[in-house]
């Protein structure tokens, strides 16, 4: 009966473990379509970013009482998954809390602490709910996480809920089992919360509460491998790519737009032609001014959109957003990974290449009037707590628009005419840049 | 006083300490050459040698490189690179936080690489060096003042503090907005925003902002960018405040409080 249950255990994980690293492979592949770029300068600061904000979660405070509550959930998350290593292994080997023999008196308090965290994250997550659903709070109702996104943020959380439920469940009933000296069942010492609660099994039969253990015991590490399947179609991703991204993310200062060397070059032996650079090869390809789809942009805007967990802290702080224009930096970033994934389906689909499907980011999911209400303020950047720029994918697809298309509202055309004649967004002489120093100066 | 150009010091084989970066908004305006004026008066009152581009001087390219046009972004700013580097200038400071983030975080790509300074930053340091000194019970005494964090300074380049401390020297009352620092909002000009109509929405966003800083009860509204003036004062405008509420810049304020 034993080998029954270690075989069925090692296929699940087999399964799930599989399962998991096909849809990871999947999103890499899918994240290495963008554009490359070298983000690997300066380890240190990286690193420090990665402490800082995927670790310490540095963002998250600048709203304290709901990052206390997601600070719980995560450490619950991180931790706890020592737990589950026990669990892994007791499951493959057959045993039963494997650790106890090693850990001696300090593995009731370590079991005592996940526990409290495991009521923590079940608090939290109770919360979370409530102002989901039912204080509803303004960026959780918007209309950019109609349909999927607002259920999958809700499925997480009562998953979660359940998960912690059934891990305190399987403790109590343990723990009762213990205090019977049932065989199988180790003395390990008094766990802190669900030992409070294993006196409710006592009038059941030695087999019933066993039955309980083990239920709570297998849907617990099936729910957790279930979950692990789910996180790659999910908006939890995030508790994965939120560590890479910080790695990733930008350092140089927010203001600052990425150069275009091709143009700058091609300028350059306009304006100088003794100092430019070398044009590139005879026939070779002539690069994309901008961004039209997702291919255009870097994979770090892909793993951006990857990372984001539609938490909509951008689009509460976004100028435009604030005064009821259409532009939500969430909604681009949930258009950027939608758009990919759809990209990435049809190359799977096609034997490795991308067969065009008449769709593009630009216009098919972002459209025009969105991208022209940024005032490119940097809050969206600001806020994301998990270092994703909204702003360097608009401002690519904006450069497609004017460079490519030459689509820009008729007053951006002029401003633009202006620059180049009078070297002055508006209707200004050079000469009339004077005027005041002649007012100074008479 | 006789503002002089690069173009005169380089005539009489002279260098400045400084250039004063004025930038196109700062130049045409009647409002907001106000601001040059008075930045100016300033550098000239301390003793500082500084020099202005004049008709050399172009637009740095930040609303085109904005919109998306990198052309004519790149034709301004290696065309202004040229002139810079021509006349060996070390050092810029300059009251438009547009073209200070330009010219300092774009053209050092481009083979321009200068010291620059927002002026509310220089007006610290000159503060600091005790060059700066006010009235004693100006115009400003206990006024109740706020601060409008311009992107391009604030969240941009993080300089937040500079300008608060700049303020600080006056008898005033500093009282902050809703919204103030890396949570600033913005004015509704910048990414070209200024060149053109706001999209379709429920309110423009320098309104939204004019009425945050009303709100404060501040007399006066600080501003450290000509596009946020501009945007600030139709904003406080609209909020029915334009004759109890002012609009000005740091550089008009210290100006006025100069001993």
């Amino acid at each position: 009966m034993q080998i029954v249950q270690e075989l069925l255990f090692v296929i699940a994980f087999g399964i799930a473990v599989y399962l998991f690293s096909q849809q990871a492979r999947q999103i890499r592949k899918n994240i290495l379509l963008g554009r490359d770029e070298d983000l690997t300068d300066h380890p240190d600061q990286r690193w420090k970013n990665v402490l800082l904000l995927a670790f310490g979660q540095k963002k998250m405070f600048r709203n304290p009482l709901v990052a206390v509550l997601h600070f719980f959930v995560y450490a619950g998350f991180v931790i706890i998954n020592l737990e589950i290593l026990e669990i892994i292994l007791d499951g493959i080997l057959g045993k039963h809390r494997l650790f106890v023999p090693v850990l001696g008196s300090l593995y009731p308090v370590l079991i005592g602490l996940f526990e409290i965290l495991a009521v923590l994250v079940l608090v939290s997550c109770a919360i979370f709910l409530i102002r989901r659903n039912i204080l509803k709070l303004k960026r959780f109702i918007s209309k950019d996480l109609d349909g999927w996104p607002r259920s999958d943020a809700n499925y997480i959380l009562i998953t979660e809920i359940v998960l912690m439920t059934l891990f305190l469940t399987m403790n109590a009933a343990d723990q009762n089992l213990q205090l019977r000296g049932s065989e199988h069942y180790v003395a390990t010492g008094h766990f802190w919360v669900s030992g409070m609660f294993a006196s409710i099994f006592n009038g059941m039969s030695d087999s019933s509460v066993m039955a309980v253990e083990r239920t709570c015991w297998w849907l617990h590490i099936l729910g957790i491998l279930a979950f692990l399947n789910y996180l790659p179609y999910s908006k939890h991703l995030h508790i994965i790519l939120a560590f890479p991204n910080a790695f990733y993310a930008s350092l140089e200062p927010k203001g600052e737009m990425e150069n275009m060397p091709a143009i700058q070059r091609e300028v350059q032996s306009m304006l100088q032609p003794e100092l430019a650079t070398e044009a590139p090869a005879e026939g070779a390809e002539i690069p994309k001014f901008g961004a039209k789809d997702v291919q255009d942009l870097t994979w770090k805007n892909l793993l951006d959109a990857y990372s984001c967990t539609e938490c909509g802290r951008c689009s509460a702080a976004c100028p435009a957003n604030l005064t009821g224009k259409l532009l939500s930096p969430r909604k681009i970033m949930m258009d950027t990974r939608d758009r990919v994934t759809e990209v990435g389906k049809n190359i799977k689909a096609n034997n490795g290449t991308f067969q065009e499907d008449g769709k593009t980011l630009l216009r098919d999911y972002i459209t025009e009037e969105e991208l022209r209400a940024c005032t490119t303020c940097n809050a969206c950047v600001q806020e994301c707590p998990v270092s994703i720029s909204p702003l360097d994918i608009i401002l690519q697809l904006r450069r497609y628009l004017v460079m490519e298309e030459s689509s820009a509202p008729a007053e951006w055309t002029g401003m633009f005419s202006n620059i180049e004649n009078n070297m002055a967004p508006w209707k200004f002489g050079p000469d009339d840049r004077e005027n005041w120093i002649n007012e100074m100066n008479s | 006083m006789h503002i002089k150009t690069m173009a005169e010091y380089a005539a009489n084989g002279e260098t400045p300490e400084v250039l004063f970066w004025v930038g196109c908004a700062s130049s045409f305006d009647q409002r907001t050459q106000k601001i040059t004026k008075a930045f100016a008066t300033i550098l000239d009152k301390v003793g500082v040698k500084f020099a202005v581009l004049g008709r050399e001087e172009s637009c740095t390219g930040d609303p085109a490189r904005r919109a998306g046009n990198e052309f004519i972004f790149q034709m301004m700013a290696q065309s202004n690179i040229q002139v810079l580097n021509m006349y060996e200038v070390k050092k810029i400071v300059t009251t438009c936080p547009h073209c200070f983030n330009t010219i300092k975080n774009e053209y050092p790509a481009l083979g321009g690489n200068y010291e620059v300074i927002h002026h509310t930053t220089y007006l610290q340091q000159l503060i600091d060096e005790g060059k700066i000194k006010v009235k004693e019970g100006g115009s400003f005494k206990g006024k109740k003042i706020t601060y409008h964090d311009s992107c391009y300074l604030g969240r941009a380049n993080e300089i937040y503090e500079a300008p608060r401390k700049v303020l600080e020297i006056l008898d005033a009352e500093l009282v902050e907005m809703k919204r103030c620092r890396s949570k600033g909002l913005c004015c509704g000009a910048g990414g070209a925003q200024m060149f053109k109509e706001e999209e379709k929405g429920t309110n423009r966003i320098n309104f939204e902002r004019g009425q945050e800083a009303v709100d404060t009860g501040a007399s006066v509204v600080a501003a450290n960018c000509p596009f946020c003036m501009t945007m600030l004062t139709d904003g406080v405008k609209e909020a029915g405040k334009e004759d109890s509420v002012q609009v000005l810049d740091l550089a008009e304020i210290i100006a006025e409080s100069l001993k």
